[in-house]
């Protein structure tokens, strides 16, 4: 084991693979700057910064990786997605269908998201549950190092597109580029493990689609992913000391969601209250109550999530976004249903 | 204000005072802000138009009732010169609930329903929102027109070309203003442009002309020509003028914090570059040096631009108004006297709060 940041984490697994499949390219804006250390040891060939058209460059992701590369194509913020959604949504989700199974697209999207730092609802957006929406996208968020480095393994090799978010609370410098921008003058909730952490000195994959107990329970269990693990660790720390015994699951992949662990840890507890950055309504939170519900599992359920356009002020934005006041509350209503 | 620029419209010449006003007005809230911004009380990203002072003066300057703005990223010169309370922006960036957005937008998001302005983090959106202020115009406002302010990055992003035609066909009474730093980002953007930009509009038959965005006054005259034209029903015009960012991006721009603290921000970039110049696999060590190259020249290129006072637009017509040095004087005084005033009165307590 050694300790290493999330950012650096996922580093060592792109420049491992790529070292080993020469068909890995990383293309997107200003990758050149970005991920400077890949650029310098595999060239420009391998990491090609773009112009900002997401249309084109994500569009050709696809094509290239229909057509025989590993495409790892870079959105800088979830939120400029939408400029290439039909990429995605019309053409990587579908390819292997249409093609009655023929053809495949290995492609990585990978992209920040989350927020916390004061960018406004155009840059903190989460979106994950949105694009988990569509049939034929795998859609992963590690929590930590370790989860990073072996989604990104298992993202690589993964034979249908993923889209890879990478929280900008945990990416040290994604932070020090949007939030801090070399000032000391201001503070953000950064969840320590989740920014540094022991990795494996070789990572292994995380294999996509299992969820990770991080946390026994008795009484409830919560769900999250990303940022919202550590929130809800931290929550269900000072439940304990109230009595309430709240067990927490890092769900790491939301689609495809592990159901098998969900519905058993809703029928263990019997109460479940997810914690998503992501909107409220016709996302995760409503999608992990009906895999329950479907199973026949009587639960109590609750939910702690972001319900309205991420507001610009900090102080508005705090409360916006998952806290740890807003889950203890949520928490403690729930055991009361 | 509109006073002046009811002369400038009766005489249809420029006035550099004038201009300048709007320049300066621009540039030192600007430095409020970026202060207010360094001690920690704007939160996030925070991107400037130090450097686009003299595009934005020379095509603002001559707006009218009913004209609108479709704005990019850098929203503040902008709005502020089109005589949208200096107040009511800072109190925004500071994210209070008497701000212009009630600091739900903040400084990437501003709207505005009079002067009709809207703006969005997203490159390129200004030119789709032009296009639809513009149509609006036709039915609601004949005779004004939209204008859309851009960078040449947003150039290359497919609803930007896409609203370019729509306008040409349309005929829509829109001044496309694409404000070329020569970087998207940190990205070279001849090196990922094809072709030349006043020739792509030219491509969609939209009458283009490249003008230096230093000198208000000569962006003031193509303008003015686009202006009239776009009032008439005549189209559409692309006007590309040469800009710098003073303050690079962002605030706090990696490259420059390198190019003002070498030493100390290289240290930690230094290790894990190397090592990814020496490790045993990867390609050839012809192309890792030249990757590396590409990086230093990145830096050197930030240092010898923070070290050269060349591009900055106030400068340039400072130095034309010195002849008058007791005018100059007093006009820099009545601003700064203003700029306080306006800083004062933002960061007054909010009786609401």
């Amino acid at each position: 084991m050694k300790t290493r940041s999330f950012a650096d984490a996922i580093e060592d697994a792109l420049a491992k693979a790529m070292a080993r499949d020469a068909n890995i390219i990383i293309l997107g804006e200003d990758v050149h700057t970005l991920r400077r250390n890949l650029f310098v040891r595999f060239g420009k060939e391998r990491v090609l910064p773009t112009p900002i058209s997401e249309g084109a460059f994500v569009g050709a992701a696809v094509a290239a990786a229909m057509a025989g590369m590993r495409p790892v194509v870079e959105v800088m913020m979830v939120d400029f997605i939408a400029v290439a959604v039909d990429a995605l949504l019309n053409h990587a989700a579908k390819i292997n269908v249409f093609s009655g199974g023929k053809w495949n697209v290995p492609l990585v999207v990978r992209t920040a998201c989350g927020g916390g730092y004061g960018d406004g609802g155009q840059h903190e957006q989460s979106l994950w549950g949105w694009l988990a929406h569509i049939p034929g996208l795998t859609v992963v968020v590690p929590s930590n190092p370790a989860d990073a480095a072996g989604l990104m393994l298992a993202a690589l090799e993964h034979d249908s597109p993923v889209i890879y978010l990478e929280h900008k609370l945990l990416s040290d410098y994604w932070l020090d580029l949007l939030g801090a921008g070399g000032r000391k003058t201001v503070q953000f909730d950064v969840p320590p493990h989740g920014t540094r952490g022991p990795v494996p000195k070789t990572p292994a994959k995380v294999p996509i689609g299992e969820a990770a107990y991080l946390r026994e329970g008795n009484h409830m269990t919560i769900f999250s992913v990303g940022v919202g693990v550590h929130r809800a660790i931290e929550a269900a720390e000072v439940l304990e000391k109230q009595g309430i015994s709240a067990g927490v699951i890092d769900l790491r992949t939301i689609s495809p969601l592990d159901r098998n662990t969900v519905c058993e840890a809703a029928a263990a507890t019997g109460r479940i209250l997810c914690v998503d950055e992501d909107y409220e309504n016709f996302g995760l939170s409503g999608e992990l109550a009906a895999v329950v519900l479907e199973q026949g599992i009587p639960v109590k359920y609750a939910r702690v999530c972001t319900k309205e356009t991420i507001p610009y002020a900090r102080h508005l934005e705090d409360q916006v976004l998952p806290n740890k006041k807003r889950i203890l509350e949520a928490a403690v209503q729930l055991m009361q249903k | 204000m509109n006073r002046n620029a009811e002369n400038i419209k009766e005489t249809m010449q420029p006035d550099p005072w004038f201009l300048y006003r709007l320049m300066l007005k621009s540039r030192l809230f600007e430095i409020e802000v970026t202060r207010l911004w360094q001690e920690g009380h704007i939160p996030g990203e925070m991107h400037l138009g130090m450097g686009e002072e003299a595009i934005i003066a020379g095509v603002v300057g001559q707006l009218s009732e009913g004209d609108a703005m479709a704005l990019d990223h850098r929203g503040t010169p902008p709005l502020l010169m089109r005589g949208v309370d200096p107040v009511l922006l800072l109190r925004e960036f500071l994210g209070r609930s008497d701000g212009l957005c009630r600091g739900r937008g903040g400084h990437m998001h501003l709207f505005c329903q009079n002067p009709l302005a809207a703006s969005s983090g997203i490159v390129g959106a200004s030119g789709p929102a032009a296009a639809g202020f513009a149509l609006a115009a036709r039915y609601l406002r004949p005779g004004t027109l939209a204008v859309a302010f851009f960078g040449e990055g947003a150039a290359n992003q497919g609803m930007l070309m896409e609203s370019l035609n729509l306008a040409a066909a349309w005929k829509l009474p829109v001044l496309f203003v694409c404000k070329d730093n020569q970087k998207a980002i940190t990205t070279s953007s001849p090196s990922v442009t094809g072709g030349v930009l006043t020739e792509r509009a030219e491509g969609f038959g939209i009458p283009a002309e490249a003008v230096d965005g230093i000198d208000a006054e000569r962006i003031w005259h193509a303008a003015h020509e686009a202006i009239t034209r776009a009032r008439k029903g005549k189209g559409p015009t692309f006007l590309h003028a040469r800009c710098v960012h003073l303050e690079g991006h962002f605030l706090g721009d990696p490259l420059l914090r390198i190019a003002r603290h070498p030493l100390k921000e290289m240290r930690p970039m230094a290790g894990p570059l190397m090592k990814s110049l020496l490790n045993p696999k990867g390609s050839s060590m012809g192309k890792r040096t030249e990757s590396l190259r590409t990086i230093t020249s990145l830096i050197k290129e930030n240092i010898k631009q923070r070290f050269s006072k060349q591009g900055d637009p106030l400068a340039y017509t400072r130095k034309k108004l010195q002849s008058d040095k007791p005018r100059l004087k007093a006009l820099e005084a009545v601003v700064e006297a203003e700029t306080r005033q306006v800083l004062a009165a933002a960061l007054a307590p909010n009786p609401d709060d």
